[in-house]
């Protein structure tokens, strides 16, 4: 059996997750591979510019001009508002944090392809945690808006449909990691086979536009629809 | 045609069912289709509610597009990861 995950060869290119160097650890092997040095990377450029967006904020006066950064940062942020607004209505202030800190980890995840790093979205074991955490706030969610009315809408509109109802519920975070997955390592093997089907000369004018619909375009899409359909999923439960 | 072993065989099976698994592709292609055109055929209609149509069309887009994924994750199973 030969496992997608850790192939060591560069024989696919980028198409599969590559282990850079193995180290034991109660007996067991655990390697690093390219989707760590791409999440660290990410990470980093996550942690600086809170840094220095946090710095400017508390510098920032209000008879002040503000400066091209802060005016990027007050754009984003007021984008990312009104998106959470726009879907959740009267719930958005609680849940503001949590989506907008999503979107911009994912929508950097899906970008880095353009950095030449392997997405590391690409990588189900980003994945299923994001769409586990999504679950488990949506869960708890609904059973401290709805109380004990939870368990009795698991059983309705019939009780004999108990169990559809939970595989229902169960096959959220499936459905919602498998989408963000499919769609990036869809795009990460169409760009690795072209790369390595032809020689250098043939690259130059077809891989631009390939880039800008597989990793720009979709991945700016499957972010928007990840971060939506947590706040679909949220408001469903707390309007019910 | 010389004589090939049973992991072969296996083989060149897998490739013909990943081939098959993307049947699947068809039905996403023709739900997406019909849903961006209701969608042109709604901002027509009401242009002032634009912004509300497309997101409402891409969502529903991504939903339909589930299915043909998990078609695509088999293809790739069957042919990367050769779990026969």
């Amino acid at each position: 059996m030969n496992y997608i995950v850790l192939s060591e060869s560069t024989e696919y290119g980028g198409m599969m997750i590559r282990g850079l160097f193995s180290y034991e650890i109660f007996g067991q092997k655990v390697w690093i591979t390219t989707t760590h040095v791409s999440l660290l990377i990410i990470v980093i450029l996550i942690l600086v510019l809170a840094f220095l967006a946090n710095r400017k904020f508390k510098k920032a006066k209000a008879e002040d001009t503000p400066g091209v950064f802060q005016n990027i940062l007050e754009l984003g942020i007021e984008k990312l508002d009104a998106m959470v607004e726009g879907s959740m209505g009267a719930n958005a202030s609680r849940f503001r944090n949590y989506i907008g800190t999503i979107f911009v980890f994912i929508i950097l995840c899906n970008l880095a392809g353009v950095l030449g790093l392997r997405s590391p979205t690409a990588d189900y074991g980003v994945t299923l945690p994001l769409g586990l955490l999504s679950f488990l706030l949506i869960q708890i969610n609904a059973f401290r808006h709805q109380k004990l009315h939870y368990f009795k809408s698991l059983a309705e509109p019939y009780a004999f449909l108990l169990p559809s109802n939970i595989i229902g519920e169960v096959s959220v975070p499936i459905s919602l990691s498998l989408r963000l997955f499919g769609n990036v390592l869809s795009g990460t093997m169409i760009l690795s086979l072209w790369y390595s089907m032809i020689p250098w000369f043939a690259k130059i004018p077809v891989s631009p536009f390939l880039h800008a619909y597989m990793d720009l375009f979709s991945g700016c899409i499957q972010t928007y629809v990840f971060s939506m359909l947590t706040m679909t999923y949220l408001s469903d439960k707390l309007d019910g | 045609m010389g004589n090939f072993t049973g992991q072969e065989l296996i083989y060149a099976c897998s490739a013909i069912g990943a081939g098959l698994a993307m049947i699947a592709g068809i039905g996403p292609g023709v739900g997406q289709g019909i849903a961006a055109g209701l969608a042109a055929n709604a901002v027509g209609r009401n242009p002032g509610a634009k912004s509300a149509i497309t997101s409402t069309m891409l969502l529903g887009q991504a939903v339909a597009e589930t299915t043909g994924l998990y078609g695509l994750l088999v293809a790739i199973l069957l042919m990367f990861v050769k779990p026969f």
